[in-house]
């Protein structure tokens, strides 16, 4: 579920409000969105995916939240990790030809 | 115009088709209807680029190349799974759509990996990357995109025809009407509110829409699929499991509990007690592949500091009720249309039966099936929408929670919550039996009667209401096909019935919103051999 919306990072360009498949956000004029419908939200990591500057963290459990600080997150390298680790990332963009489905298929 | 009351500020849009749903069915329907020229709208639940239930995942595709020898093995290879209800016929033509519509997505720019010799891999698609560009194509094509906007309602002519749509626009708050020469549902399939991944808005939202302007269904017994995640987790990935050893509170391995053919083991234990699971099959290249072909599947692991493949971790079951089951809406020729004139179908929101039967073991099929279909119902809208007399008097056909049937309040999200309690539980959806679907039939019967005397929803409760009143239906038409099927089929399995009965080896159509209907329809005769297919 989404836990964080950093208002360090976030330049309130409202992408995560209009990415967000279950509308979960709610723009602020002037300010970072904020979390309003936090039990729509479906735990499916777009708006993460879509968020420029890295400033979105969902909870991997599907029913509730970490606890987890921001602090916490960026020390462990966390924001913008699943962006990078399917290419997204300016750095990363080899990464979105690399799948081994393949291999997994013929597997086993 | 409607009877429903109209809201002060509603947009008014004129198309030749309207596709609803932004999925890949939808955004495929759209591709091909724009392509021959027509006038297109795609009006999306939620984001088209993000929404469904594929947008968040990855997903393998049924891509198999023109060799004869390997088609008639793609296509007799499941066919004991599913029962034996596929259609040869059909299973040829979509591996043909699929074939070209994978072949024009690289030719469009989606970054396939490549083997040895450059020549790229197209048997899956991870779901961010497609869906982002089926979004951009879709958008260069010339159709007009409406986010966050739900349909809440079919608009008909005098002749019973479909002529567009009405919905609302969640970030407006206003609402939308677009009169169109034909309408393409493309909404996914019914998943009841599960948390299975990108399943939260598939509330068969069109399938009531379609059934209010006349449509029926086929297969909605096939309607039970159930995917193995971590307990804690939304990330369904069923295929995962096949590398892991599932065992039991005090540590020992349950015997037979296995993600394919063993599944129902697993229900069976997660009905008593926690059940666990390690990916200690998978050897070091494997976890390595695995981690390259699904980075969504090792997410959750990753923040939660758990190994998959070293430590165990508690799991369940999510119901994946149609999107993962085969049961749809029925399509009556090539065109993918419903029966009711301008009204057609593709994707999750249709049957898959005639491609894979009772069951589908994964994303394959689904997806193959998107694509084709989408592509032939966007075809055949265009051509009828552009044909489509305009002009004509157009009236609402949706029913509860859009006009008053009576005084009476009703709480949509406590009416979500008695379906719920219906068709998520195991005892009742897996292992069903002549009991048990009887009694929570007349539980949803109901429900229903109570939705049908409702006073119009609001326009803060409208959507949930329609939700609501949709998912009752969907499991309305599931139980009563899987009363009259009195035998295990697919994944269809009846306690009292064990096997597959020969006699029963045909289609169930059903529909009808007050009086529920089921009734038979012949499955395509049985090959001896495949030489037909082959020559």
């Amino acid at each position: 579920m989404i836990e964080i919306v950093s208002p360090s990072r976030c330049t309130a360009c409202n992408i995560c409000v209009s990415a967000c498949p279950t509308n979960v956000f709610d723009k602020t004029p002037g300010a970072p969105p904020v979390i309003a419908r936090p039990d729509d939200c479906q735990t499916c990591f777009m708006c993460e995916l879509y968020c420029p500057e890295d400033a979105l963290y969902v909870s991997p459990k599907a029913g509730g939240w970490q606890g987890i600080s921001e602090d916490d997150l960026v020390a462990a390298g966390t924001l913008g990790s699943y962006r990078a680790a399917i290419g997204w990332t300016a750095g990363t963009a080899e990464l979105r030809r690399v799948d081994t489905m393949h291999r997994v298929l013929k597997g086993g | 115009m409607g009877s429903a009351s109209s809201p002060s500020s509603e947009s008014h849009l004129d198309c030749d088709v309207l596709v609803l749903g932004g999925g890949p069915a939808g955004t495929w329907a759209a591709l091909e209807a724009a392509k021959s020229g027509a006038r297109v709208i795609l009006a999306d639940k939620g984001f088209c680029g993000t929404s469904g239930a594929t947008a968040p995942s990855g997903t393998s595709v049924w891509y198999v190349p023109p060799d004869p020898e390997r088609r008639h093995a793609a296509i007799v290879s499941r066919e004991a799974l599913g029962g034996h209800l596929a259609d040869r016929a059909w299973s040829a033509r979509v591996l043909d759509a699929t074939y070209d519509g994978l072949n024009h997505l690289g030719e469009r720019g989606y970054p396939f990996p490549l083997d040895e010799a450059g020549a790229p891999i197209r048997v899956s698609l991870q779901g961010p990357e497609y869906m982002r560009l089926m979004r951009k194509l879709v958008k260069g094509a010339g159709v007009r995109i409406l986010d966050h906007s739900p349909a809440l309602e079919l608009l008909v002519d005098g002749g019973g025809a479909v002529a567009g749509a009405r919905g609302i626009r969640r970030q407006q708050g206003d609402a939308w009407r677009v009169h169109a020469g034909a309408v393409v549902i493309a909404t996914g399939g019914c998943a009841f509110l599960s948390r299975a991944l990108g399943c939260t808005a598939l509330t068969g939202d069109g399938h009531l829409m379609a059934a209010e302007a006349g449509a029926d269904f086929s297969g909605m017994e096939f309607s039970n699929a159930y995917a193995i995640a971590a307990a804690f987790s939304s990330v369904t990935k069923t295929l995962f499991y096949k590398w892991a050893t599932f065992t039991d509170a005090g540590g020992d391995e349950i015997p037979g509990a296995a993600s394919n053919g063993g599944r129902s083991v697993i229900a069976r234990h997660l009905q008593t007690g926690p059940v666990f699971a390690r990916l200690d099959r998978a050897d070091d290249a494997m976890r390595q592949s695995m981690r390259s072909a699904q980075p969504n599947f090792f997410l959750p692991f990753d923040r939660m500091g758990i190994d998959p493949f070293t430590q165990r971790f508690p799991v369940t079951l999510h119901l994946e009720g149609t999107v993962r089951g085969t049961g749809g809406l029925r399509i009556v020729d090539e065109t993918c249309a419903t029966g009711v004139p301008g009204l057609y179908a593709a994707g999750d929101a249709a049957t898959r039966e005639l491609i894979c039967g009772g069951f589908t073991g994964g994303g394959s099929h689904n997806a193959a099936w998107a694509i084709s279909s989408g592509r032939w119902a966007g075809r055949a809208a265009a051509d009828h929408g552009r044909r489509a007399h305009t002009g004509a008097a157009r009236q609402g056909a949706g029913t509860v929670g859009l006009r008053d049937a009576g005084a009476r309040p009703f709480d949509p999200a406590e009416a979500a919550r008695t379906v719920l309690a219906e068709v998520h539980p195991f005892e009742r959806n897996y292992f069903r039996t002549e009991a048990g679907l009887g009694a929570a039939l007349d539980r949803l019967d109901r429900q229903w009667e109570g939705l049908r005397a409702a006073a119009a929803a609001d326009r803060d409760g409208v959507l949930r209401t329609r939700e609501a009143a949709a998912m009752t239906a969907v499991a309305r038409w599931m139980y009563r096909s899987a009363l009259a099927r009195t035998e295990s089929r697919g994944m269809h399995r009846r306690m009292e019935h064990a096997g597959a009965d020969p006699a029963q080896r045909h289609y169930l159509t059903s529909g009808g919103l007050d009086a529920v209907f089921v009734s038979r329809r012949p499955a395509p005769a049985l090959a001896t051999n495949g030489a037909e297919i082959a020559a």
